[in-house]
């Protein structure tokens, strides 16, 4: 029934000639709720599970959502990992709409891998405009709502579809590591009887747990946590430096080795027109110097900085938080 | 009523004593949800109720789903298959999961609710029963529990009686970081880091208010003075811990510079990421 129903509207939208970019994803608080919860009782488990909601101009509106149950076999629960899905979808779409996109769990921010990129295009492939929210479990333990909507940008997936991510390729379309996901602001909406609901049974006490929790003085072992992540980022990364060290080496012994091998040949295409012979070739497909040394992806190491880069970001957002504290806590004391 | 023999009315008292019942925001959500998208014709939403009983009684409720049901005068009737497939399917992500009761929107209890308990209770022995009252008939919101207790006059059934036992909101932390957000109708967007610290520091800073204006009215006569209330005041205040001045500087700029240092290091990372990106990608191919 689902498929059906996405077939009609990839026609319908068939006729659209422009599509309006994607600028805010709406999400119900419901669906938030959902992740919160779903990602908190299995933490530190990494889960993942699938949004449904409408597409609707530039907004994406997402109005639920189902967690995936944990595989622990690939093969045997694939089928019924498929079987669940689809009894989900019929499930819920008895009662609300269509759409899918995806949700998933992590810790300290290394959600960007190779597989979110590849399960990112299988649901390009229907769907035209699909998001990833990532929702950051410990960082809640400082106070701070993490949570963010991910999309590919366009340009990074013609790269990934044409498959080459060779040095000169992105050049040509000046993409950078900052390029390859790019964040969209979300807004949260609810129904109304909700928050007349929220506002009747929230307690009195102006003051709550997270307050308690932001102000805690004590952020070292995140801190310790995030250091560490960081480290290891960097050692992946020297590890790709020394990849392209050693691929740019190997084409420049490779290019004086092609010169070296020129030059003989000019050489005795000299002599060979001294002797009145025919001159050689001056180039020999099957000689093994010239074969072409394949570069390597830039993939991973894209990926590997944007990691960096993230973990760079969140220590810097609780450093700021750090400083405040202390300085309240300075002025406390003073007085 | 016979004169002969004198039957009692009997109020068994329910098996398992269940105390309390503890309520996530996410079922209320969740039924509200339902609510909003109920088809047109129907008056009210019925649903399960999953959780897990507590060792020490109390019922903690952690999610719901909602089952299509048809009630007409006399009858009512549940989509039972819907409300299997519903249930094997949460339990596959989350086994430790089970029916706890069901829930209903709409304030008090009526005939046909006693049916489904009937039902409920056959997959449950002691099921709770939850009413939301979303048309806000006392001009408030009100979440009520109840659980049946039967009525039996000798050896026959007579009714089953809806017994309200408390409950109880409870939230985790997680959820209480996102409780502002959720209680507006539109959010625009979701507040970093800097800006929750504000506002703590300012909730903080009205707690002080209020602390310094109870004082105050105490001192001038103007409410009268409690003891217990003081006594907390005061061992607040003795909880600073203290430090002499210089002792209290050291410790404030080493951590002060802690933090400084990583920044720096966080700052170093980036420009090291962006050269390394800059050489990597300039590099020209002979």
């Amino acid at each position: 029934m689902a498929n059906s129903m996405a077939k009609s509207f990839l026609q319908a939208a068939a006729t659209e000639e422009v599509v309006s970019p994607l600028r805010v994803v709406q999400i119900e608080g419901l669906v938030i709720l959902k992740i919160i919860k779903h990602c908190k009782e299995f933490s530190p488990a990494l889960v993942t599970g699938q949004l449904l909601g409408l597409d609707v101009g530039s907004v994406l509106e997402v109005t639920n959502c189902f967690p995936f149950p944990i595989r622990e076999e690939d093969e045997e629960i694939e089928a019924d990992g498929a079987n669940y899905q689809l009894e989900m979808m019929r499930c819920l779409g008895v009662v609300f709409p269509w759409h899918i996109f995806r949700y998933q769990s992590t810790i300290l921010g290394s959600y960007q891998t190779v597989e979110l990129i590849e399960t990112f295009m299988n649901y390009q492939e229907n769907i035209r405009r699909c998001v990833c929210i990532i929702y950051d479990p410990s960082r809640s333990n400082q106070g701070v709502l993490a949570l963010k909507a991910l999309k590919l940008s366009d340009s990074f997936m013609e790269l990934y579809r044409a498959n080459s991510f060779t040095g000169e390729k992105l050049r040509e379309k000046n993409l950078s590591w900052m390029d390859i996901f790019e964040e969209i602001p979300i807004k949260v909406s609810n129904s109304a009887l909700i928050s007349a609901f929220m506002t009747e049974l929230e307690s009195d006490t102006p003051v709550t747990q997270c307050d308690y929790d932001r102000l805690q003085l004590s952020s070292n072992p995140y801190m310790e946590r995030n250091m560490e992540f960081l480290i290891e980022c960097m050692d992946d990364l020297s590890v790709e430096q020394q990849k392209f060290q050693f691929y740019y080496r190997s084409l420049s012994r490779q290019q004086a080795q092609q010169q070296a091998w020129l030059q003989k040949r000019r050489a005795d295409n000299m002599q060979r027109k001294a002797a009145g012979e025919d001159p050689l070739p001056e180039e020999d497909p099957s000689n093994p110097i010239f074969k072409p040394i394949p570069e390597p992806s830039r993939l991973e190491s894209f990926l590997i900085t944007n990691q960096i880069a993230n973990y760079c970001n969140q220590i810097n957002g609780v450093s700021g938080q750090s400083f405040n504290r202390l300085y309240l806590m300075k002025s406390l004391h003073d007085n | 009523m016979a004169a002969g023999d004198r039957t009692v009315l009997q109020f068994n008292s329910p098996s398992s004593a269940i105390l309390s019942a503890k309520v996530h925001p996410l079922v209320i959500f969740n039924i509200c949800d339902c609510y909003v998208r109920r088809p047109d014709q129907a008056e009210r939403v019925i649903g399960t109720l999953l959780g897990s009983v507590l060792p020490d009684g109390t019922v903690d409720i952690r999610n719901s789903y909602a089952v299509p049901h048809t009630e007409s005068a006399e009858q009512v009737a549940l989509d039972i298959e819907y409300h299997h497939n519903m249930l094997v399917s949460h339990q596959k992500v989350n086994p430790k999961e089970v029916i706890v009761g069901w829930y209903s929107t709409g304030l008090g209890v009526t005939g046909g609710s006693a049916l489904i308990q009937d039902f409920y209770s056959r997959e449950v022995p002691n099921p709770i029963h939850l009413t939301v009252d979303t048309g806000f008939r006392n001009g408030e919101g009100t979440v009520k529990a109840f659980v049946s207790v039967n009525l039996a006059l000798g050896d026959r059934q007579l009714a089953a009686q809806f017994q309200e036992i408390p409950l109880d909101l409870c939230m985790v932390e997680a959820e209480r970081v996102g409780f502002d957000i959720l209680k507006k109708t539109a959010v625009d967007k979701l507040p970093n880091d800097l800006e929750g610290m504000e506002v703590t520091m300012g909730r903080l800073l009205a707690l002080i208010d209020d602390v310094y204006k109870y004082v105050d009215d105490v001192v001038e006569g103007r409410v009268p003075a409690d003891n217990n209330i003081g006594r907390f005041i005061a061992e607040t205040v003795a909880s600073l811990p203290k430090l002499s001045p210089p002792a209290f500087d050291k410790l404030m700029n080493d951590s002060l510079q802690d933090q400084l240092l990583l920044l720096y290091l966080s700052s170093i990372a980036r420009t090291q990421l962006g050269l390394a990106e800059k050489l990597n990608t300039a590099a020209q191919i002979l």
